[in-house]
């Protein structure tokens, strides 16, 4: 019934998601995009780069995707992450959402991308002018 | 038995995956692979959290470990 896109991609097109997320019993379509942020503390980034488990990423996603479908009412779903070298301003993932009101759009978007940061097997590493950091790898 | 590496536990290890078979003693659950990783590569003892996936899931520390297993040592992830 419901229908989840999940992709690991190298490049991302912001452009398409509205298609994917548009299904006519949907009032709302909730799209957020995560993009390279040019300073981390002050320190200027010349890129990010992704590594992914893929096979497990994927898995992860599906599971996540499923789980906010149980919690909420959800028509469509898109998780799709890049991979590989980002330069700033790049879009690195989407997550998007549709469904008949906009609270459950809300509500799930923002449950997709923090649960995605927190248990999906990507690695990001911050690319300085002097020196290279893997994001959270040490307290 | 071919560990996979991912993220900075491929930079602590300077390799992408870690041949298990060639250890004196093959660790037999996940446990046991996590005291073996951070007894020969203490920079692991310093990471946020480590954790590591058997067949595509994360495993904990009583998982044992077969032959045909796929394993991954999953360092602190940091994806969006």
């Amino acid at each position: 019934m419901n229908k989840h896109i999940i992709e690991i991609v190298d490049t991302i097109d912001t452009a398409v998601v509205y298609d994917e997320l548009s299904d006519p019993k949907s009032g709302g379509i909730c799209v957020f995009v995560g993009t390279v942020r040019e300073f981390t503390n002050n320190e200027t980034v010349v890129s990010l780069e992704f590594e992914s488990y893929k096979m497990m990423a994927i898995k992860e996603m599906e599971k996540i995707a499923t789980e906010a479908s149980t919690k909420w009412p959800l028509n469509k779903v898109v998780i799709r992450h890049a991979v590989g070298v980002k330069k700033v301003q790049e879009a690195v993932v989407v997550i998007g959402v549709s469904a008949a009101h906009r609270n459950e759009c809300f509500e799930a978007c923002r449950f997709l991308i923090d649960t995605l940061k927190a248990t999906v097997p990507i690695w990001k590493k911050e690319m300085f002018k002097n020196k290279t950091v893997w994001v959270s790898a040490h307290p | 038995m071919e560990v996979f590496l991912f993220g900075i536990a491929k930079d602590i290890v300077g390799k992408s995956g870690l041949d298990l078979s060639s250890l004196e003693k093959k660790p037999d659950n996940v446990g046991e692979l996590i005291q073996v990783l951070t007894d020969s590569y203490p920079e692991f003892n310093k990471l946020t959290s480590l954790a590591v996936a058997v067949n595509g899931e994360y495993a904990t520390n009583e998982v044992s470990l077969q032959g045909n297993d796929e394993i991954a040592i999953i360092p602190p992830v940091s994806g969006g």
